[in-house]
């Protein structure tokens, strides 16, 4: 029996997916990275143990959000 | 072969996170309000010293500042993730953009969220002793970043076992190096236990589970929508309905 070279298309492969080059994801993880790490300061840190803005109002309108996404709160 | 645009699944990602957000309001809304709601009466009637000016009423607390803090929180973390999933698409394994979508999603939910949670669980109000809330929230943080960073080196060292020990072992053994690496540091950071004396263990117990509930609620959402349009944008189905007007691949 002539055994073939090729081996048997055992399944249906899944088509491979090129990768994103790190160039093209670069700079979009840079400044929106940053970005969303910086609206999640706000959430989750700000007038808490570190403030920017003085005072308490950012602390107490999100201050549910805080205690039940799992932040420290007071 | 058509290359695949970072901006797309960027914004994919963020609107798939606002969805996701949305869903984890209502659970938030519903099953974490009352709770919160519940340890402000109890506060409310221990403290010694408290009055004093209410600067955001309870129902704005509760309604439109929980909604800003939920949004926020699902759009921003939909928005990194989406980043994450774009790195790791071709990347990770043979999977399709929703396996990655989901995969990642998942990762994230354990990560970022489930395993900081057991070491410094969410608290409600009233439990937590506000002397030491900067070191409570640096370790919080340390934490969450450590995870982050230890699953992405299980991630890398699960690729580079996989030739040799094959792939289900190269998890295996990738997971068991995560825990040895994480257990030591469950022991040695300090802990906390700033439960007031007599606060309801059923109350702080709901509480917990319903953070717990939002959090799966928002990570599992986000995987599916997210990878449904990830799904859409990358491997377009050959067009049904000839009428179809083919909004052509993915302009740059």
């Amino acid at each position: 029996m002539a055994q073939s070279a090729v081996p048997a298309p055992s399944s249906q492969p899944v088509p491979e997916i090129t990768p994103i080059s790190l160039k093209a994801i670069a700079p979009w993880a840079l400044f929106f990275g940053v970005l969303m790490l910086i609206l999640l300061y706000f959430v989750g840190a700000e007038q808490g143990a570190t403030a920017v803005v003085s005072g308490e109002n950012v602390h107490e309108w999100v201050h549910d959000g805080r205690h039940l996404l799992g932040f420290p709160c007071h | 072969m058509n290359s695949i645009s970072v901006r797309a699944l960027l914004v994919r990602g963020m609107l798939a996170g606002l969805a996701a957000g949305l869903l984890a309001l209502v659970v938030a809304y519903l099953l974490g309000e009352p709770r919160v709601d519940a340890a402000i009466a109890y506060e409310e009637s221990h403290s010694h010293e408290h009055g004093g000016v209410e600067l955001v009423s309870r129902t704005m607390q509760s309604t439109a500042g929980l909604a800003t803090g939920v949004l926020i929180y699902g759009v921003a973390l939909g928005g990194i993730a989406a980043l994450v999933v774009a790195y790791a698409l071709g990347r990770v394994g043979r999977f399709g953009p929703r396996a990655t979508a989901v995969l990642v999603s998942l990762g994230a939910l354990v990560s970022v969220y489930v395993v900081p949670f057991l070491k410094y669980p969410a608290n409600p109000p009233a439990v937590g002793d506000p002397s030491t809330l900067d070191q409570r929230t640096t370790l919080y943080f340390l934490m969450v970043v450590l995870s982050v960073l230890l699953t992405v080196a299980a991630v890398i060292l699960g690729k580079r076992l996989a030739p040799r020990l094959g792939n289900w072992n190269a998890t295996v053994a990738a997971s068991v190096a995560f825990l040895v690496v994480i257990g030591p540091a469950y022991a040695f950071l300090p802990s906390f236990n700033e439960v007031p004396h007599g606060f309801p263990a059923t109350l702080l117990w709901q509480f917990r589970l319903s953070a717990l509930a939002v959090q799966a609620t928002l990570w599992g959402s986000f995987g599916l929508f997210f990878g449904y349009l990830a799904e859409r944008l990358i491997a377009p189905r050959p067009a049904v309905a000839p009428s179809a007007p083919a909004k052509a691949g993915v302009a740059h």
